[in-house]
């Protein structure tokens, strides 16, 4: 099984609990309410982690390159409230230009 | 107010129905620029269903950081479902087969359109228009996952730079409050400092500690 499989399966299982966990086991109880704080700040910390990994990661370094000009037409189109796919595509646009002049 | 129906739901979701469509396509084609094939990458988006947790897990798998970390980043991603599922569960009717299924249809933007003007969740709401983005994420996988086979280099394209323009586009609509941000902040500063110090894929697992920024006395 390759890696990308064993991944599909298991996140793919893990989701299927998570969104049903509600529903199916609890019925309607509530979830106790400092956990709740919890698990409403995951996301926030782990997307701005994925920023900064997939913007300036490297091979155990951090390396500045043609990326950072991608996430600054990101930053712009985001502030301009451009639609998802335009944010995504002006950041891929911007750095493979930088990389064509570069 | 008259009684909604599945239909309505489906009408409401309908321009975030493009979007998912364009999106579901884009990560049919990132996923294959990072190296998994088109069968299990749409086969993700039909069980997974969860934009950013598979992004996490393609960007990780692509810049080689490990099964584990792209395990544990994705799941603690979708950890937020457990509280949304939790809110939702009294809405749900039938036996636990279809209360399963249902709320499978359960992702942020169904969640969302489906509170009513009294604060109250409508299932024919979540239902109709989880349905809708159901469809669109699957079929725009399939067309991006197929279309990505024909692509060149991705770093000449500049895909590499899409993941984090994505993230932050994602991370944007997360951040609501004062506490959000601060938790952003302190994720991004955690990843930061680890990049040059731990194998890849930890730092992102590592951020996750930011959310005890939301810890309340029991």
């Amino acid at each position: 099984m390759s890696e990308a499989w064993i991944a599909v399966v298991v996140v793919g299982v893990a989701t299927i609990a998570l969104k049903s966990v509600g529903p199916v086991l609890l019925g309607g109880r509530p979830l106790p309410q400092h956990l709740t704080g919890i698990v409403g700040l995951l996301a926030p910390a782990l997307l701005a982690a994925l920023v900064v990994t997939q913007a300036v990661g490297g091979d155990e370094e951090i390396v500045l390159d043609a990326r950072l000009a991608g996430l600054g037409a990101a930053v712009v189109a985001i502030l301009l409230r451009a639609p998802l796919l335009v944010v995504v595509v002006a950041a891929a646009a911007a750095t493979a230009l930088v990389r064509l002049v570069a | 107010m008259t009684p909604s129906r599945y239909r309505d739901g489906a009408k409401k979701i309908a321009p975030i129905g493009v979007a998912a469509f364009a999106f579901g396509a884009s990560f049919g084609v990132l996923a294959r620029a990072s190296g998994i094939d088109s069968v299990p990458a749409i086969v993700m988006s039909g069980t997974t269903f969860a934009g950013s947790a598979q992004f996490a897990v393609a960007s990780i798998l692509g810049a080689a950081g490990g099964l584990v970390s792209a395990i544990v980043a994705a799941t603690l991603l979708n950890a937020r479902y457990a509280p949304i599922s939790v809110s939702l569960a009294p809405i749900f009717v039938g036996g636990p087969g279809r209360r399963l299924l249902e709320s499978q249809l359960i992702v942020d933007e169904s969640w969302a359109m489906s509170r009513r003007e009294d604060g109250r969740y409508d299932r024919k709401l979540l239902v109709g228009g989880g349905l809708v983005l159901y469809a669109c994420w699957v079929s725009g996988t399939v067309v991006g996952a197929l279309a990505g086979d024909d692509l060149g280099d991705p770093t000449d394209l500049g895909l590499d730079a899409a993941f984090p323009a994505l993230f932050l586009a994602i991370l944007v609509t997360q951040v609501h409050d004062r506490q959000a941000l601060a938790a952003a902040v302190l994720g991004g500063l955690i990843a930061l400092v680890l990049l040059p110090l731990a194998p890849a894929g930890v730092p992102i697992v590592a951020a996750a500690v930011a959310c005890l920024l939301g810890w309340r006395r029991p």
